[in-house]
């Protein structure tokens, strides 16, 4: 049985070593000159050579790249929020007529892949004139995540107990106020999820700015990436550095927020 | 609640899903049934745009091989998945020390995503100045090195274990949160019977989890079917990036691609539209039979 808990804890421990050592080389090999990566890929930093992220940032245009990158995603969540936050607490919480089909209309969007509709998309932009510009991408990226948002914020409503409103209307407060000042801080934990789980994948989302924008100067951090690689093809240190650019973000979040993230991909699973 | 006020309750999130998101698809369902010159819609083309896929060069060599690397990469992933992340997930039930370290160790390839890893992974796996090849030949297995990613031999089978590398801590979780879910009472019964830890894990366990293994199946084809960024960004968009393996890595998410914004021609709109509707078919038909017999499953069991 010892020895069962030793293999055990050698075969968990193997497997960590497998999913970080990738990691781990881009880290390191981000911190070397580049002349020492080529001729020695494996070998430890002699001193921590921080020129590489220096050459991303500024001669590659990262700064651009990370900051469209934040200012998109943030713009996006928070409009997806704002919407679903209010329809998931009505859905939620009331029966309505027709309620039970704008629910199942919502949570359809769960089963739909929104890049097949990528072409009416573009047009749809184009007529709106909004084709290479962030507002079109963080009103796709906000629509997309309507469905889950609602689906994760209504469930949530849903459990808090029915006192609750009751008790506020007694004391004359109007369903606005019921809903902002009673509700939504109720239900912080669920909000805090669907922004870290939404987060995700719209900082890595690769295909729709890759259609949808033009300048190099709207890029969002995946196609500036694609760029980068094109651009700085034998740099090889800085394009570890860039690596880790794009990927240090999602690090850091899952760091503070493994809670919300592991709750996220869990969602509807076990008791 | 009075009907008037929960309208302006749903209506900004019906408005903003409505017109981004179910719009451009119901677009693209009726757009499939129309022939187009460019952006101008021409006639009624009924099924043309459907058979058309199956017919004209060059898609017609590259839908069928296609598909079928997109089926080599979902079962792929699922064996990597139901072996290993089973075993992994099993392994953190029983053994609690460092747990949650381990836990988001293994989920950290599938948060930085499919664009960085497959960047990353062709830096590794580069012929030349690769870290995978000169570990290789440290220890002495030159014979081993090699270009990974531009001989049609080894291109699909490594891309695919990039995939499984980078999504095998979404199972763990699954599974981990399947497993926590289910009731000592029914390990315990067996235990009680006199059943060894074999039996009990394939006989009690094994069956209970079968919904979670269902769901993560489900998951998995919904991923591979939409599989684009990981195979852009190791083999470029022609499969030929930089001294790529030809054809050997098309997946069906690249050749919507390829057929929408590269070499769908003057009825690039019809033929893609046709391709998106097949595509979303496929999936919706494969989801919800997959679901139906595991929902089946479940009645029977309990």
């Amino acid at each position: 049985m010892r020895w069962g808990r030793f293999a055990g804890y050698a075969m968990l421990w193997a497997y960590a070593a497998v999913a970080l050592a990738p990691i781990v080389v881009m880290l390191l090999n981000s911190l070397r000159p580049n002349t020492e990566v080529l001729s020695e890929p494996l070998r430890l930093p002699a001193t921590l050579d921080f020129s590489s992220y220096a050459t991303a940032w500024s001669e590659a245009s990262f700064s651009s790249y990370v900051r469209n990158s934040l200012v998109v995603t943030i713009s996006a969540v928070a409009l997806d929020v704002a919407v679903s936050l209010p329809a998931a607490y009505v859905l939620g919480r009331y029966r309505l007529r027709a309620g039970g089909m704008l629910t199942a209309y919502f949570l359809a969007g769960l089963m739909l892949p929104v890049r097949l509709g990528i072409l009416p998309v573009f047009y749809l932009l184009g007529t709106l004139n909004l084709v290479d510009s962030r507002l079109g991408l963080v009103l796709v990226y906000a629509s997309s995540g309507v469905p889950f948002s609602v689906f994760i914020m209504a469930a949530f409503f849903r459990g808090l107990p029915r006192e609750l409103q009751d008790a506020a209307r007694i004391d004359g407060a109007g369903e606005l106020r019921i809903f902002s000042r009673v509700m939504v801080p109720l239900v912080k934990p669920a909000i805090a999820t669907v922004v870290v789980f939404r987060f995700v994948p719209l900082w890595n989302d690769f295909f729709f700015p890759l259609v949808l924008m033009r300048t190099t100067g709207r890029y969002t951090l995946p196609v500036g990436l694609t760029q980068f690689f094109g651009e700085f093809q034998t740099n090889w240190s800085a394009l570890f550095a860039g690596l880790v650019i794009a990927a240090l973000p999602l690090i850091v979040l899952f760091v503070v927020a493994t809670k919300q993230i592991v709750e996220g991909l869990t969602a509807g699973m076990g008791r | 609640m009075r009907w008037r006020i929960a309208v302006w309750f749903v209506l900004p999130a019906f408005l903003l899903y409505t017109l981004f998101t179910v719009y451009p698809l119901l677009s693209a369902l009726a757009n499939s049934f129309w022939r187009w010159q460019g952006t101008a819609r021409g006639e009624f083309a009924g099924a043309d745009n459907f058979t058309s896929l199956f017919t004209t060069f060059p898609l017609n060599q590259q839908l069928w091989p296609a598909l079928w690397h997109t089926m080599a990469f979902f079962a792929g992933t699922m064996l990597v998945q139901n072996t290993v992340g089973l075993l992994i997930a099993v392994l953190l039930v029983e053994l609690p020390v460092a747990r949650r370290l381990l836990r988001t160790v293994y989920t950290v390839p599938y948060l930085i995503g499919g664009l960085v890893v497959g960047y990353l992974w062709s830096l590794l796996l580069s012929p030349v100045f690769g870290p995978v090849n000169a570990s290789l030949r440290a220890v002495g297995l030159d014979s081993l090195a090699r270009a990974w990613l531009g001989d049609p031999a080894t291109a699909l089978p490594v891309v695919i274990l990039v995939n499984a590398w980078q999504y095998l801590g979404f199972p763990i979780l699954l599974f981990g949160a399947a497993l926590a879910g289910l009731a000592p009472e029914y390990t315990e019964a067996a235990k009680v019977d006199g059943a060894n830890a074999r039996q009990r894990f394939l006989r009690v366990t094994l069956p209970l989890l079968l919904p979670a293994i269902g769901v993560v199946s489900i998951l998995t084809f919904i991923g591979s079917m939409n599989t684009f960024e990981l195979v852009y960004s190791l083999e470029g968009a022609q499969g030929n990036q930089p001294t790529g393996p030809g054809g050997a890595t098309d997946v069906l998410g690249l050749i919507f691609y390829r057929v929408a914004f590269q070499e769908g021609g003057s009825n690039a709109i019809g033929q893609s539209s046709a391709l998106a509707v097949l595509l979303f078919a496929a999936t919706f038909a494969v989801a919800v039979v997959a679901n139906w017999l595991i929902r089946r499953r479940e009645i029977t069991l309990t």
